[in-house]
């Protein structure tokens, strides 16, 4: 039985994957800003079979109670050994080139909080030789595209930032995980029209149970992903600057 | 994108709008289209369609929000799939109080259609087990209904084709079971006298009762089939293996596979099928309720042009005369499908306003849609029904007049009182305005 904290735990990719983690009958710590949302959440894991369902209502922008978050949900649950950090907003890149005040509320939001709550389950982690991390980074992060570089930008962040922490806590037994989605029909992406590379959170969550089990470092779901991006990031910066992406 | 069509694909309408509310808190888009409650699209003809309107497709809604282990009372959102309950519950004990022949239906499109099964007889439709729910309403916001609050709206909404608001959650009574397989009998029987009698000797001891009519044989064979008889099983020493993974039918075939050569073969064969005049086998519940679950999409088999499915209830007093003269034209026609479904429902009250359930026999059928060769066949149907004083099922339904839509739902003036300001449907408009 696992102790699994989840940050941002109303995301449509962290309840799917939850509901794997129920059905094997972890305990969870679910942490999400909307408390009626966060209750609803919390009933459907305790019915599908999780051992032990507490929650938090928080702001992940509120880093000042990230280290007393922690320590609750490893109290709580009686240890902690897994964290999987969801929370994340697509940001509006238009709004953010008119304001550096939009930019930094992005950047605050989708990395920022990360690097903070990361820092502090980092050190736990180190320190206690076993855990696994699991961060919702993007494929977004891979390049830098006119249409989306604010929120790319944090992604990409994150992204290093998670690899920068596998490196060092490889030597402490400590699994960290970037988990790298496309496109995928939740409600972040309610507004786009879905084509033939969209696919259900439940896809994704069957790829981040896998991960979690493989001890996976990097993972692009689904899998073609990695190669679509491998082309991307090919093409020569002259070229690439002129493309409408 | 997914598709928006209903289970007959028959008839096509395309939404203007789709939207896939995620959580019980949301508010209705502010849009100026009327709007319609989508479950899983299980719904044969037009009443979960709602061209050039807005569907709200209510999948997300799909969190259990309590079961009591020891009462059997669950509390669920509307999105939930009747196969995601079951496979939750049947573990520990647990099974629906009533299900249709696919368990691939939303809690909410349950209780919209008010739906029975086998059990008619014994349980009623599936609207009696709801204790509790929560309705989202465009003027009212959240109601709660049951019996003793606003029971009004309450039993609108039992059978309410979606128009009364959105169901947020729905309370349900369970009942127990000793395992997941079923103590099941097949008996062949050779015409119409021999099912009603085989109806009449089973209902008592059995809870869940059906037959499988061959609707090709005519003369003394008329009426011929399979009856199924079943409860679940007590304590076994060795339980039936569930059955494997579905297979889905994967593409839509460029022209029926349905015609009258295959429907022949089929139906001799599903007849023959056993030689002895009587089997018993314990099975697992999958195969006994859900034999075509077995095959996803197997509703692509028709083409595209899709099918009308056809289910009416005669009641009791001329069930058998009814049901000889629907089955007559039926064989004459030669069109109908290898799906003839007959049973007995019981007198057991329908709690919504405009259940179809009701005392008498029903009879269901598919037909590949061959136009008006087909709309044709079925007003005969209609007329037969009409005349003996039964009602068409609007689940199952694509086109029947708006004149026999009311006659045999005298209510639904009453109805038109609880229904949403909001919201519409293809199948409300059509049965309404003409
Ligand atoms: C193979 C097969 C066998 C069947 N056997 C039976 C049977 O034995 N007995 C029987 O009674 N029926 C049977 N049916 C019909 C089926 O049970 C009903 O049509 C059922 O209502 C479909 O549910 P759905 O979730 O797919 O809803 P849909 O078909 O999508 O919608 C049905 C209705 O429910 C409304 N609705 C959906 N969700 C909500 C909500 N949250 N709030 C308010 N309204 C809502 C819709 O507006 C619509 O009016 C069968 C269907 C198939 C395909
Ligand atoms: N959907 C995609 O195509 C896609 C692709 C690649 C990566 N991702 C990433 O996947 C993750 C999950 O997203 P999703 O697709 O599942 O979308 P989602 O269902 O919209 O989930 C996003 C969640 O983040 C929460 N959140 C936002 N800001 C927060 C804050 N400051 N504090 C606490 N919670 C906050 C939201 O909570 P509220 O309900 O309170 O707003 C919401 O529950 C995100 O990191 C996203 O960037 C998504």
């Amino acid at each position: 039985m696992r102790h699994i904290l989840i940050v941002g735990a109303t995301s449509a990719i962290a309840e799917a994957t939850a509901r794997r983690f129920a059905q094997e009958g972890d305990r969870l710590y679910l942490v999400a800003r909307n408390p009626e949302r966060l209750a609803a959440v919390a009933s459907d894991l305790e019915t599908r079979g999780a051992t032990q369902v507490e929650t938090m209502v928080l702001d992940a922008n509120d880093t000042t109670k990230h280290s007393e978050l922690i320590t609750q949900a490893e109290t709580t649950m009686g240890g902690l050994d897994t964290i999987l950090v969801a929370h994340g907003t697509l940001s509006d890149q238009k709004a953010c080139e008119s304001s550096f005040d939009e930019t930094l509320k992005e950047l605050q939001t989708n990395c920022l909080s990360l690097i903070s709550l990361l820092t502090h389950v980092a050190n736990r982690f180190e320190e206690q030789k076993h855990g696994t991390i699991v961060v919702i980074s993007s494929v977004a992060g891979d390049r830098g595209r006119q249409s989306n570089y604010v929120y790319g930008t944090a992604k990409a962040a994150v992204s290093t930032f998670l690899q920068g922490l596998r490196n060092r806590l490889y030597r402490s037994g400590v699994t960290v995980i970037t988990i790298k989605p496309g496109f995928v029909d939740t409600p972040m992406t309610a507004s786009f029209r879905k084509g033939k590379l969209w696919v259900s959170p439940e896809k994704i969550s069957e790829g981040i149970s896998r991960a979690i089990q493989r001890k996976s470092d990097v993972v692009y779901l689904p899998w073609f992903w990695k190669f679509i991006m491998v082309v991307i990031r090919l093409i020569p910066e002259n070229f690439f600057k002129k493309m409408k992406l | 994108m997914k598709g928006y069509a209903s289970w007959g694909r028959y008839p096509k309408a395309i939404p203007a709008m789709v939207y896939g509310p995620h959580w019980a808190d949301e508010l209705f888009p502010k849009d100026a289209h009327f709007l319609l409650p989508y479950g899983n699209g299980r719904s044969y003809g037009d009443s979960c369609l709602n061209d050039s309107g807005a569907l709200l497709d209510m999948r997300g809604l799909d969190r259990f929000l309590s079961f009591d282990h020891s009462t059997g009372i669950l509390r669920c959102e509307a999105g939930v799939l009747l196969a995601d309950i079951l496979a939750l519950v049947v573990p520990m004990g647990w099974f629906l109080p009533v299900t249709p022949g696919t368990r691939f239906v939303t809690v909410g499109g349950a209780i919209a259609n008010d739906v029975h099964g086998k059990n008619h007889h014994r349980t009623g439709t599936f609207g009696q087990h709801v204790q509790r729910l929560a309705l989202r309403r465009s003027d009212q916001g959240v109601v709660l209904c049951s019996v003793t609050e606003n029971a009004d709206l309450f039993h609108a909404t039992i059978a309410g084709l979606g128009l009364t608001g959105a169901i947020l959650w729905a309370e349900i009574q369970l009942r127990p079971i000793a395992n997941a397989a079923m103590d099941t009998e097949t008996i062949r029987f050779s015409n119409l006298d021999a099912f009603f009698d085989l109806s009449g000797e089973s209902d008592r001891d059995y809870e869940y009762t059906v037959a499988w009519i061959d609707c090709l044989a005519q003369g003394k064979f008329l009426g011929r089939g399979l009856f199924m008889r079943g409860n679940h099983a007590t304590p076994q020493e060795k339980l039936p293996a569930p059955p494997g993974k579905t297979r889905g039918f994967p593409v839509d075939m460029p022209f029926p596979l349905v015609n009258v050569w295959s429907l022949r073969a089929f139906n001799s064969l599903y007849y023959r099928k056993q030689f002895a005049k009587m089997r018993r086998t314990i099975t697992h519940y999958e195969p006994f309720f859900y034999p075509l679950d077995g095959v996803l999409h197997w509703n692509r088999l028709y083409g595209r042009r899709g099918f009308l499915q056809y289910q009416c209830v005669v009641p009791p007093e001329s069930a058998k005369e009814s049901i000889r003269a629907l089955l007559e034209i039926i064989a004459t026609a030669r069109s109908g499908s290898f799906l003839a479904v007959l049973k007995v429902f019981g007198n057991r009250f329908s709690p919504g306003l405009l259940s179809f359930p009701r005392p008498g026999a029903t009879l269901a059928l598919d037909f590949p849609n061959q136009g008006q060769h087909t709309l044709d066949l079925l007003d005969q149907l209609d007329t037969i029904v009409a005349s003996a004083g039964g009602a068409v099922y609007p689940a199952k339904d694509a086109r029947m007049s708006g004149e026999h839509f009311r006659q045999y739902f005298p209510r639904w003036e009453e109805f038109q009182r609880y229904i949403d300001p909001r919201f519409s449907s293809s199948f409300w408009r059509r049965v309404t305005r003409t």
